[in-house]
């Protein structure tokens, strides 16, 4: 069955070739994700929160729920590295 | 163990470089509203300055200044204030995360969501600093 994997990766990097050329271009300024909310944000960003930073507006006010669950992966690594890294005793065989 | 550091000039120069990273780490958070910067940013500055000071001083003294258990308190804590300044808004007619609805009296909505983001920007720091420094302990304690 080794034999397969190739042929199986190959097909995939040609789906995901074939699908991937018909993106929009970069910058463009009628793709979708440009049209939606984006001008919104830039244009109401200095009159709803009082931030000249946009990127820190958008972060934090606008996409906040998003910076939280960052957030809480990042002391979730720092716990997860506790209990990795724990001392065990030469006696106990558990975990 | 982390040794202390042989020299002299590396000691002395490790004392007086400390404030200045940590006042540094502390303009970087406050100040992610009118240039580059903001909360994770400021974060990782401050835990350069701890982790600074374990490397040099060595692991009794800065164990005395900084316990990692102090790490660990205030990454939770960094983590807390953000999930509070999410919860306060929902009593008081808001939705979740919604910063114009915080219980701050005499303030313009637009005021209100300035200090919203400090808050969390503060929060944010915190967390990514106890994160970092209780990553370096276990790693350093690991070598004994």
């Amino acid at each position: 069955m080794k034999f397969l994997t190739v042929p199986i990766i190959g097909i995939f990097i040609a789906l995901m070739l074939y699908a991937t050329s018909s993106l929009p271009d970069r910058g463009d300024p009628q793709a979708p994700a440009n049209v939606h909310v984006s001008p919104s944000y830039i244009e109401r960003s200095k009159e709803d929160t009082g931030t000249p930073n946009l990127v820190t507006a958008v972060l934090a006010d606008y996409r906040g729920y998003d910076t939280l669950g960052e957030t809480i992966v990042i002391v979730t690594a720092g716990l997860a590295c506790i209990i990795i890294l724990m001392k065990r005793n030469q006696n106990d065989t558990k975990i | 163990m982390i040794q202390r550091y042989e020299s002299i000039i590396i000691q002395v120069v490790c004392k007086v470089l400390v404030p200045f990273i940590q006042l540094f780490g502390l303009y970087v958070i406050i100040f992610g509203h009118y240039g580059p910067g903001g909360g994770f940013q400021g974060g990782v500055i401050l835990a350069t300055s701890i982790i600074l000071l374990r490397l040099c001083m060595g692991k009794e003294i800065s164990h005395k200044k900084f316990p990692p258990e102090l790490a660990t308190g205030l990454g939770i804590g960094g983590l807390l204030i953000f999930s509070l300044t999410g919860f306060i808004p929902l009593f008081f007619g808001g939705a979740f995360l919604d910063y114009a609805y915080l219980p701050i009296p005499g303030l313009s909505s637009a005021d209100l969501r300035y200090i919203g983001i400090t808050i969390v920007e503060i929060g944010i720091g915190l967390a990514v600093m106890g994160a970092c420094v209780l990553i370096f302990d276990r790693l350093a304690d690991g070598e004994q």
